[in-house]
């Protein structure tokens, strides 16, 4: 493709702290490759900043490269930018045209608390893992990996909800706000496996329950989660999610 | 919330069967005798109880499932492009389901309450001459009545059109196999129930059927 040059406008938004009242900057980006990735141009820009004495926009990033889910950002209506199945570290400004204006929002959620610009936190959703998104196994020497048959289909399902990266795109595309395709992800994952087995029913009621807490909103199946989120995460793992709910809802004595 | 729904969804069904009748064009002879059983049959009469209470049960969780929701956002986008990612009648299934109650309130008070007046009133003395055919033609005869109905049948119309899947997919039922079967059902079902619904009025209106 056609490498080129463009100049942008961006309203980004500002907010020094969690309790402070935030409000969108205007800024213009000059010269931005075609062929830089969306925080390359955050990066040129702050450096801009710095240079300037200004404050610099903080947000999330680790890998750029698609897998950490550390770079939330809401671009211009949607989660993680225009492109569909795509993380923000990997949108690349051939995206944009010259002279477009770009809007940047944190993720908006109760659960998911704004610590500064775009940098919200997502602490919620480890206190959900936490609460049953683990196995038990014995310490000692490592077991013969292919010790435990397991069918190839369910190997593949579980490994599909595993590539969960935690992103939160699918609680900030949701218009509830919902966590259930990350929490069905992560239950599902586990639920397919037999070494997921023994904490199975505790599992779900206790992640459920988690999530709750949190003040995510619930699920009303629009699917938008599935439609923003980077790695294809099905609906259908919220199916399960609903099914292992209910099963483990009728079967336990807690 | 997909429980309700589905028994809502089965009543329906029954609804738009009796109310067929009517297309029978016999002067409403064949829909007073079914409407008649309806309202007679005393299993019915039970089952009706069932029926307001799965109808209430379905509100209330409507109203606390918007209530608890829109808590979790308190601070919204400026800029959001949700049609890119779902469906506008998914995201709008509180709207719809409010019309749809507005609609219930005056369709109640119409057709319900009148053939409860003639069954019970002193003693249901009009019971035997209650013709509630007549009466659904003579309703129909007011345009704006007309209207209210075929407005009623359009919220109805968007609010199944994602109810039906949306059940299933609530109850944990999503198969690679099923799954494309119960969204086709749902979609003829929809399209079947509300032309029905609404050609009622119509043909009232148009004197399509006397
Ligand atoms: S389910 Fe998808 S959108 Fe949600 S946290 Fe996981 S990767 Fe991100
Ligand atoms: S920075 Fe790791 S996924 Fe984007």
């Amino acid at each position: 493709m056609e490498h080129y040059n463009m100049n942008l406008t961006l309203k980004v938004w500002k907010q020094k702290n969690s309790t402070a009242k935030g409000n969108f900057e205007t800024y213009q980006v000059k010269d931005i490759s075609s062929e830089m990735s969306f925080l390359e141009m955050f990066d040129v820009l702050n450096e801009q900043l710095i240079t300037d004495g200004k404050d610099p926009i903080a947000f999330d990033h680790d890998c750029r490269e698609g897998i950490c889910g550390a770079c939330s950002m809401y671009i211009d209506g949607r989660a993680h930018g225009p492109w569909s199945k795509n993380t923000t570290c990997q949108l690349h400004m051939r995206a944009f045209k010259d002279g477009d204006t770009i809007v940047v929002e944190p993720w908006r959620a109760a659960a998911f608390p704004v610590i500064k610009d775009l940098m919200v936190d997502r602490d919620a959703f480890d206190r959900i893992i936490q609460a049953g998104g683990y196995i038990s196994v014995n310490t000692g020497n490592a077991v013969d990996a292919n010790s435990l048959p397991i069918d190839k289909k369910d190997a593949d399902t579980s490994f599909d909800a595993a590539s969960c990266i935690g992103c939160g795109a699918c609680v900030a595309a949701c218009k509830n706000s919902s966590a259930m395709l990350f929490v069905s992800a992560k239950v599902s994952q586990l639920a397919l496996l037999p070494q997921g087995e023994p904490e199975r029913e505790a599992r779900v009621l206790n992640m459920v329950a988690q999530m709750d807490k949190e003040g995510f909103g619930n699920c009303t199946n629009t699917y938008a989660c599935e439609a923003e989120c980077p790695k294809g995460i099905s609906v259908t793992n919220i199916a399960r999610m609903n099914r292992e709910f209910l099963k483990a809802g009728l079967s336990t004595e807690q | 919330m997909g429980l309700t729904g589905l028994f809502l969804i089965s009543f329906l069904i029954v609804h738009v069967g009796v109310n067929a009748c009517i297309f029978v064009n016999d002067g409403g002879e064949t829909f007073n005798t079914a409407a008649r059983f309806m309202s007679h049959n005393w299993i019915l009469r039970i089952m009706e109880i069932g029926l307001f209470a799965g109808l209430i049960l379905h509100i209330v969780q409507g109203f606390m499932l918007w209530k608890n929701n829109s808590s979790a956002r308190p601070v919204d986008y400026n800029i959001k492009k949700a049609n890119k990612n779902s469906k506008w009648y998914s995201r709008s299934m509180g709207l719809l389901g409010t019309l749809l109650l507005f609609f219930l309130i005056i369709h109640v008070s119409k057709f319900f309450v009148s053939t409860k007046i003639a069954l019970y009133a002193n003693g249901g003395i009009n019971d035997a001459s209650h013709n509630l055919y007549l009466e659904m033609k003579e309703e129909f005869q007011t345009w704006w009545v007309v209207l209210i109905y075929i407005a009623g049948v359009v919220s109805l119309f968007w609010h199944l059109l994602h109810g039906f899947q949306s059940a299933f997919q609530t109850l944990g039922i999503n198969h690679k196999r099923y799954t494309p079967i119960i969204k086709a059902i749902g979609v003829g079902y929809t399209i079947i129930v509300c032309i029905l619904f609404a050609l009622m009025p119509i043909s009232f209106y148009l004197g399509w059927i006397q």
